[in-house]
């Protein structure tokens, strides 16, 4: 097996130019599952975890965008600054795995995975962010909603290298909740994202592990976007609950080994009304139970 | 007798554990004796990292093997060509049913397991053949290239119909393992109330971190093998793979690899015989490493169980007589399946007195992996049971679940169902007062920093404090120490004493547990010395018996104390006729020999300076007795009892649940080591919690779904409650050291107890474990 360790992006695309048939390693944690698992086979690796440009992130408070570097770790995301600029996204990253795995893992190799129960691409999606991609001699950017095609499918193509996102700096609550069986490093049984935009009166939600692919409810996100008072930051209660109902309904989970398509829905319900609760708390219900 | 003489209060696993070792270095004028909690000698290694797990064996020009396994649960074997894989360069072997000079099976109970399936395949994971190579990798391509040709039947997974005999034998030995009834009493007798409900128990994996692993070194000329192993009974290992390499016992030389944990898995071959024949074939030392996968499908698991139970109570509650019917899926070969099933009818009463029972229990064969030994081994079926009775009789009878429990509690001198007479201490009634004086969480929903992590959902952030119900449950339980039903159970230890050094040999596997540590606590205190050397635990001296039933502490225990007990009256005999004493006036004091009736006085290492004195003693315990076929008979040798209460927060919604704390009084004996004491005590509750809400092996027709870490869930720190423990110390006469075992009570009834609570927080009728989140979201 031959390795390559990139230490610049032109290094890096120059690698995958001359053998676009390399599979691209960067934190690892799902890769070399992969690879002891025998799942998977990789004749040529060309590593990107050292890569400068990728490990980088840029905030631009003009255009109101954070950029990130696919080498960024999720132990970086889960910490201020971007923690700040991105809370859903950080509350993702903590619940990534372990410590030692959100030292390894990257949001770039989250998204090159792209699996349904991947945590970071819920905020991804319910922020509609950009996927920007390059390959010697071009780059090409894809929004969030269209990189993924089925479970662990993407439109990347050989020879091609996720460099970046970026996603917008928006104001007003976002959330990130993850169901497991497990209170901690367990993969999602039911995801879900709710991002608020002041400035444009909406409200984004988006949901893991109930598709061949990340979610959105577009018709809750029209009921909440509609009943919501931005500026008071309410929201009638039986709203809530219609939010919730939508949702569950925007959902296509399916029965396996790790749960069943009615829980899934159900969290998915039961997820929703409390981000919607969290995101305008002077309207929550009392108790919040249904 | 003192109710409570060690109190341990622990809030965090690792402060207790330091607490602990400062407080009983403090003070003590010589540490390392019983009583104290020295550090473990392997402990400063394993914490580090450089201790030897037998993973890590190595040895010069090794061969890897591997294994071929059958990818389905029931088929024939039409033939196999092994040609593909000869062909590869670097096979050094290739090997399959043919190529078993001995016995072509093994198992502890009835020898029914196939080394390698020869006509059928009867389990997803059994298995066909193995290969050595000079690299994992062409172990792998040599793997791919053995070609077998299956005719696939249709597998038997459902258990009903081996007990209704509708499923044709899918072995020579038929689908029943064992049926045992129990009949006792007044079969018609009943009372005011009557509660009935069929329970469920997930089948749960023993999860040791350190896998399956063995080297295997042919003598030269191949006349005898030394392995290399990790196990939980040398010598029984010993025995299976010399019959199955047709050599005698003592050219197959076994050496206690380092052992990352145990639970049971280890008491079964898995990866032994193979090992060897490899290595014999070869001429080669051989190492086998199974992968966390492979060793899902290699060793046995917890049965799987299925149980109805009726009790029939007077409407203050008190027992007067059980029914039970027990179905325990063995999976496809014997292993202890028969043992496991006497466990579980004969404990199915709990820890409460009654005169009339019912039982009946079949231990069956399915197409399912095998099932054996785990620790508490059928009794945390039974109590799982039991204990969800009681509270429905609580309920039925508007009694509280202490009170219930209390009002039937067993007592020293009390009859069990199969009319043994409980001659240990029985201090049912102090485990149940003293966990119930232990102190509630002061700690609201969430903690007092209101930390959402420590919510049910944890890290997910699912929940707000007010989604939150919290509940409490009980758990009591019984468990029988050591083997049963007639086995002359003994173990064996040595001790030489040499210028103040004790040395003690023993095949006793260290499998985590801490006899390491127990062994040199014992020399200390017999002989007076402050210097023991432990020698490599391997064949060369006798048998100690399993490290499983709790009964090392006991049998190694009395084994070591024996030895060193014969070796102290040299000493003593020495010393009396150096200095003109009656042998029988000395005594140990510290490290010195005094005469308790004059002032001699001779430090231990003095007297024993160029002398060498050495005993061997065999340490047996009282004789058991088989079952008739109405179950009577005393079949168990002791029992130790325990109590645990669990305080749990559910989210009701999503089904979450997160414990809170754990609070238990066990009955110990007398804690030889509090602080080992205390480690079996939180690791033990980590795994009832385990069964409780997550552990589960998932088959679906016949095919495991979840042979890795990805889904099959174990605790992690987020999810162990806080432990509050009372040790109850009465010192039992039976025992050798006084000391009962305590490695299986504490997961035994803590299971029980989680499931009361999260019944009690959202109301519902929870059957099964473990519970999952849509158990309790719809
Ligand atoms: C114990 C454990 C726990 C885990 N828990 C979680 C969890 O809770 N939540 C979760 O979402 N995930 C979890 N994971 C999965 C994994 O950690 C994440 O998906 C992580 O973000 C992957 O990042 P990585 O850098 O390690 O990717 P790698 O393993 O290096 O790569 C993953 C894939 O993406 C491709 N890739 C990586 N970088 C690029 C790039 N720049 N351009 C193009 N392709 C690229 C690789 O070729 C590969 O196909 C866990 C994994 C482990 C081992």
């Amino acid at each position: 097996m031959s390795v390559t360790v990139a230490l610049t992006l032109d290094e890096a695309l120059t690698a995958l130019a001359t053998d676009p048939a390399a599979t691209v390693l960067a934190g690892g944690t799902d890769l070399m599952v992969e690879l002891n698992g025998g799942h998977r086979r990789a004749a040529s690796v060309v590593a990107v975890n050292r890569v400068r440009e990728l490990r980088s992130w840029r905030h631009d408070p003009a255009a109101g965008t954070l950029w990130l570097g696919a080498a960024v770790t999720y132990t970086e995301i889960a910490q201020e600054p971007i923690a700040a600029l991105v809370p859903a996204l950080a509350q993702a990253a903590r619940t990534v795995g372990s410590p030692q795995i959100r030292n390894a893992a990257t949001l770039g190799g989250n998204v090159g995975t792209a699996s349904p129960a991947g945590d970071g691409l819920p905020v991804l999606a319910a922020l509609d962010a950009v996927v920007h991609l390059a390959s010697a001699g071009a780059t090409r950017d894809v929004p969030f909603a269209e990189f993924a095609t089925g479970p662990k499918r993407t439109v990347l193509q050989p020879g091609e290298l996720i460099t970046g996102v970026t996603v917008p700096v928006l104001h007003g609550y976002q959330g990130y909740s993850k169901v497991g069986v497990r209170n901690a490093m367990v993969i999602a049984t039911a995801s879900a994202c709710l991002a608020v935009d002041v400035a444009s009166r909406s409200v984004r939600f988006a949901m893991g592990s109930v598709g061949p692919v990340i979610l959105r409810a577009p018709e809750a996100e029209a009921i909440a976007a509609a009943a919501a008072d931005f500026d008071a930051g309410t929201i009638p209660s039986e709203v809530v609950e219609r939010f919730g109902a939508a949702a569950g309904a925007a959902a296509r989970p399916i029965d396996d080994h790790r749960s069943t398509a009615a829980y899934r829905r159900r969290a998915i319900e039961v997820l929703a009304r409390r981000l919607l609760a969290r995101a305008f708390p002077a309207g929550a219900p009392i108790g919040g139970d249904a | 007798m003192s109710a409570a003489s060690v109190q341990a209060s622990v809030q965090a696993s690792v402060q207790a554990s330091v607490d602990a070792a400062v407080d009983s270095a403090v003070g003590a004028p010589v540490s390392g004796r019983l009583g104290d909690s020295p550090v473990r000698p392997d402990g400063v290694a394993k914490v580090q990292g450089s201790f030897a797990f037998s993973g890590d064996l190595s040895a010069d020009g090794f061969l890897w093997g591997a294994t071929l396994r059958s990818p389905h649960p029931y088929a024939r074997i039409v033939s196999i060509d092994l040609s593909g894989a000869w062909a590869i360069n670097g096979v050094e072997a290739v090997i399959t049913a043919d190529d078993v000079p001995g016995k072509p099976t093994y198992g502890l109970i009835d020898q029914d397991q196939p080394v390698f399936a020869s006509e059928y395949v009867r389990y997803v994971g059994e298995p066909v053949a193995a290969v050595a190579a000079n690299h994992p990798d062409t172990c792998r391509r040599a793997l791919e290239a053995i070609r077998v040709e299956y005719e696939v039947l249709e597998p038997l997974i459902d258990p009903e119909r081996c007990v209704d005999g509708s499923f044709p034998p899918i072995h020579p030995k038929g689908n029943v393992f064992r049926h045992q009834r129990i009949v006792r009493g007044d079969v018609d007798a009943t009372g005011d109330v009557m509660v009935e409900a069929t329970y469920e128990i997930g089948m749960q994996d023993q999860a040791f971190l350190g896998l399956e692993a063995a080297l295997a070194i042919p003598d030269p000329g191949g006349e005898g093998v030394e392995l290399y192993v990790a196990t939980q009974w040398l010598h029984e290992d010993r025995h299976q793979i010399a019959a199955c390499l047709d050599l005698p016992d003592e050219k197959v030389r076994l050496t206690l690899g380092g052992v990352g944990g145990a639970f049971g898995a280890r008491e079964d071959i898995s990866l032994q015989v193979h090992t060897c024949l490899l290595a014999l074939r070869t001429g080669r030392p051989v190492r086998i490493a199974y992968s966390r996968e492979e060793s899902f499908l290699g060793h046995v698991h917890r049965h799987p169980a299925r149980i109805w139970m009726r009790h029939h109570a007077t409407s203050e509650g008190r027992i007067v007589k059980v029914e039970a019917r027990i179905v325990m899926d063995g999976g496809a070969y014997a292993s202890t399946s028969s043992a496991v099933l006497i466990n579980a009818v004969t404990h199915v009463q709990g820890p409460y007195a009654c005169e009339n029972a019912v039982v009946d229990g079949w231990a069956v064969r399915t197409n399912h992996l095998p099932c054996g030994a785990m620790r508490g081994f059928g009794v945390v079926q039974a109590c799982f049971a039991h204990e969800s009775q009681m509270d429905r009789l609580a309920a039925a009878c508007g009694l509280d679940p202490v009170e219930i429990r209390l009002r039937n509690a067993m007592q020293t001198g009390d009859r069990l169902i199969t009319g043994q007479v409980i001659e240990n201490v029985a201090p049912v009634r102090e485990c149940i007062l003293e966990t119930a004086a232990l102190p509630l969480p002061d700690e609201p929903v969430g903690g007092h920093d209101g930390d959402p992590m420590r919510l049910p959902g944890g890290a997910g952030l699912t929940a707000d404090r007010s989604h939150i119900r919290r509940g409490i449950g009980w758990g009591v339980a019984i468990k029988n120490l050591m083997y049963s039903e007639g086995f002359d159970d003994y173990s064996t230890a040595r001790v030489t004493l040499r210028d103040g050094v004790a040395s003690l040999k023993f095949a006793t596997a260290e499998v985590g547990q801490g006899f390491v540590t127990l062994a040199g606590q014992i020399a200390r205190s017999v002989l007076g010395v402050d210097d023991v050397v432990l020698e490599p635990i391997d064949t060369t001296v006798g048998s100690a018996g399993s490290t499983s039933a709790s009964r090392q502490t006991w049998m190694s225990g009395g084994a070591v104390d024996g030895a060193c007990r014969l070796v102290r009256e040299q000493l003593f005999a020495h010393v009396g006729a150096v200095h003109g004493v009656d042998p029988l006036r000395l005594a140990i004091a510290g490290r010195d020999v005094v005469d308790t009736m004059g002032d001699l006085r001779v430090p231990v290492a003095e007297a024993t300076a160029g002398q060498v004195f050495e005993d061997t003693f065999e340490h047996h315990h009282r004789p058991t007795e088989e079952l008739d076929e109405n179950g009577q008979g005393n079949c168990h040798t002791a029992f130790a009892f325990v109590a645990h209460r669990a305080v749990v927060d559910v989210d009701p919604e999503l089904g979450l649940v997160k414990v809170v704390q754990i609070a238990t009084a066990q009955d110990v004996g007398r804690a030889l080591n509090p602080l080992s004491v205390i480690g079996q005590i939180e690791g033990g509750i980590a795994q009832g919690v385990g069964l409780a809400v997550m552990e589960e092996i998932v088959q679906i027709d016949g095919r495991v779904r979840n042979a890795n870490f990805t889904d099959y869930l174990l605790p992690t720190f987020l999810d162990m409650p806080d432990v509050v423990a009372t040790l109850i110390e009465q010192p039992d006469p039976m025992a050798p050291l006084g000391a009962k075992g305590v490695g299986e009570p504490p997961c035994i009834s803590s299971t029980p107890a989680v499931v009361a609570a999260i019944r009690d927080a959202i109301g519902k009728d929870l059957t099964r474990v473990p519970v999952r989140p849509s158990d309790i979201a719809f």
